[in-house]
């Protein structure tokens, strides 16, 4: 087989392990645009909050320290313990959900039949607001993410041997495929089942897609917007946090976590903003598409293709189909 | 008392349709354009123009531009970091190229470039709208950011990647480079912010405004009562992007002196602007220059309480910046969602009933 070949293989496969980790961003878009048709900015902010929050609890920081210190001159940074991973995760979660009952307590319930363009301008704000507030909480140095359930299984890391052996011996070339990369492609699936499980057996499912669908009807049956939007904020919370350990983990807790926000919008693009198949689709398309573009034409332009061929991408494909690949048709009337 | 249209008479038609049309307004205006061209450059210096005066009227003709595309026209574009970027650059090159020709050329005609750019990147507005079209505009902010980043012909092959203004003069007097005079570059920018806002307010109230904004309510009645939409929507993109393209090129020019693209136009930069439309007013011409002038000082007032007065560190007030901002935009969407200029709105309607309101 042309050596050529063999590489493209290799940065197909990776490609799709990086569009599994877009598109478990983009889930969580989704989910609240659909429910409430909010598109929310700030999901990316979210993932970095939540990924802060989860190793903060880890470690023992004292939140806020930075700011108590500034202003009664103390000293305090750690409560000098270590609390297990899942006993932090299951608090993280907490935090999320009292994170997206504010938010819909003290934002979105008074933009309630506003401009959609002005609830997504409120999300930039929102955005802004959390990227300093997580900073304040918890500092804005880089951290590493360990995370082990109990004891020794901890999220693996490095190449993964197996894949490298049996390449090797088919190809005579050894296929990099990180570890971690798998992990989250298990994890983005089994996040997909539980989701779609979720929203298709369970009564609030029910609701949510509901909502989702007519939100006068869906209140004349009796069920609460306000309860069903916080559920959302939540659900979306939690991919956010699993999207933020896996990234976390892949490349150090940190701002630039804030930015895969930013790669998970053309993945909407692309899907449709109301479709979660489409999301994975168009995450998987986006994914293999800019390491393939980066491979072949990257070399030839200066690099680094990756920041904008995504966006490109969809643009480009927009114009063919305004409503993305998987969207629904978008009827206007005067 | 002062501030009402009782006994102004218009005889003619001209004074029919003058911008200000209440006696105090126009005081206020003249009295502004006097102040602003005759009194603050004798008092002016190098802090008071780098930190707050410069930033302002550079960052208050983006915000009209952005303000006629997204206020006005109702098209939500995140890619104004790249359109001052392609002004910047357009600027640079063309000051290196051709030295003999005056500055103020080059940084028009950079204006015109950047509208040209920004409607090859608007003409994907035909066929998406809404969020669609804002997340397409980030493909502009990206391509565009990495675009001068990469390709050596727009930094002349610097070794840096850095684009550094050299030296030019005005009337004699240098404008760019290192030994400028505050009150020089002051005015320099005052001009054009000036004849930006005149441009700009004339055109929003004439006719294409008009289709603007016919577009903006909805752009389905305004094709159907004649109004071309390509033509509108490509017009508040040409429109728009001459005036960032201006503030992009003056940016560079006169106030940084030296820029790294990805630094100076990043991301950030686009939702700044954005941010000084929105908390200025959408839709108004005072709101844009309120905006830029808020969203200007909130950092220098926040440096002085916080670095100067408490004793915080620096990157904790920068933190706290962000929760402010973040949540000052919120605050305005939920209880003024058409920002400063309807504060100052209400205020001059209560004030013509004042101090008899019934």
């Amino acid at each position: 087989m042309p050596e050529q070949l063999v590489f493209a293989m290799e940065v197909f496969l990776n490609g799709l392990m990086a569009g599994v980790l877009y598109a478990l961003v983009a889930l969580g878009f989704v989910l609240i645009y659909k429910a409430s048709g909010i598109f929310n900015f700030a999901q990316g902010v979210m993932a970095l909050f939540a990924a802060m929050t989860l190793v903060g609890i880890q470690n023992g920081q004292v939140p806020f320290s930075h700011l108590i210190n500034a202003m009664f001159g103390a000293h305090v940074t750690h409560f000098g313990w270590n609390i297990p991973s899942v006993v932090s995760l299951l608090l993280t979660v907490g935090v999320m959900i009292l994170l997206a009952w504010c938010i819909q307590r003290f934002v979105f319930r008074h933009l309630v039949g506003q401009e959609p363009i002005i609830l997504f301008m409120a999300t930039i704000g929102l955005a802004y607001f959390l990227e300093g507030f997580a900073d304040l909480m918890w500092g804005s140095e880089i951290k590493t993410l360990d995370f082990c359930l109990a004891g020794s299984a901890c999220l693996p890391q490095g190449i993964n041997v197996a894949i490298d052996e049996a390449t090797y011996n088919l190809f005579g070339y050894g296929f990099f495929i990180d570890n971690l990369d798998i992990t989250a492609t298990v994890v983005a699936i089994l996040l997909v089942i539980a989701l779609v499980a979720f929203s298709q057996y369970t009564k609030h499912g029910r609701a949510m897609r509901a909502v989702a669908d007519d939100h006068q009807a869906a209140l004349s049956v009796g069920i609460s917007l306000n309860f069903i939007w916080v559920l959302v904020w939540s659900v979306a919370g939690f991919v956010a946090l699993v999207a933020g350990i896996m990234w976390g983990a892949k490349s150090g807790v940190q701002f630039s976590l804030s930015l895969i926000a930013l790669k998970a919008l053309p993945v909407l693009m692309l899907g449709g903003f109301t479709s979660i198949p489409g999301a994975i689709v168009g995450g998987l398309i986006i994914g293999v598409g800019e390491k393939l573009f980066e491979f072949w034409v990257g070399p030839l332009v200066g690099g680094a293709t990756e920041n904008w061929f995504a966006y490109v991408l969809a643009l480009v494909f927009l114009v063919f189909r305004p409503q993305g690949l998987f969207g629904e048709k978008i009827i206007e009337r005067v | 008392m002062l501030y009402r249209e009782a006994g102004d008479f218009k005889t003619t038609y001209a004074k029919d349709n003058q911008t200000f049309p209440i006696k105090f307004d126009r005081m206020g205006y003249y009295t502004a354009l006097v102040v602003a061209f005759l009194v603050i450059p004798f008092v002016i210096n190098d802090y008071w123009a780098n930190a707050i005066l410069l930033p302002f009227l550079i960052y208050a003709i983006a915000a009209l531009g952005l303000n006629i595309l997204v206020g006005y026209c109702g098209q939500v574009s995140l890619g104004t970091g790249g359109f001052m970027a392609v002004g910047a650059y357009a600027c640079y090159k063309l000051m290196t190229s051709m030295p003999e020709v005056n500055i103020f050329f080059h940084i028009i005609i950079s204006g015109g470039i950047t509208a040209f750019v920004c409607v090859l990147f608007g003409l994907p507005s035909l066929r998406i709208k809404g969020f669609y079209l804002a997340v397409a505009t980030l493909a502009a902010q990206f391509f565009l950011v990495w675009l001068f980043n990469r390709v050596p012909w727009f930094y002349n092959y610097s070794a840096s990647g850095q684009i550094n203004a050299p030296e030019r003069t005005v009337f004699g007097i240098e404008i760019t480079g290192p030994n400028t005079e505050a009150w020089a570059t002051y005015l320099f920018c005052l001009v054009f912010l000036v004849a930006s806002a005149l441009i700009a307010r004339n055109l929003t109230r004439g006719m294409a405004g008009r289709k603007w904004m016919a577009i903006r309510d909805m752009d389905i009645a305004a094709e159907i009562i004649g109004v071309n939409p390509l033509k509108a929507k490509m017009t508040a993109f040409a429109a728009s992007g001459f005036f960032v393209g201006i503030s992009g090129a003056l940016f560079f020019s006169v106030y940084l002196g030296a820029v790294e693209v990805g630094e100076a136009f990043g991301i950030n930069k686009s939702f700044l602007v954005l941010f000084m439309i929105i908390i200025g007013g959408l839709g108004s011409i005072f709101g844009s220059f309120a905006g830029a002038a808020f969203l200007v000082l909130l950092p220098v007032v926040l440096k002085i309480v916080g670095v100067d007065w408490l004793g915080w560190p620096t990157d904790m007030v920068a933190h706290l910046q962000l929760v402010i901002v973040g949540g000052l935009i919120i605050l305005f969407l939920i209880l003024e969602p058409h920002g400063l200029a309807q504060l100052w709105r209400v205020t001059k309607q209560k004030l013509r009933l004042w101090p008899f309101p019934h």
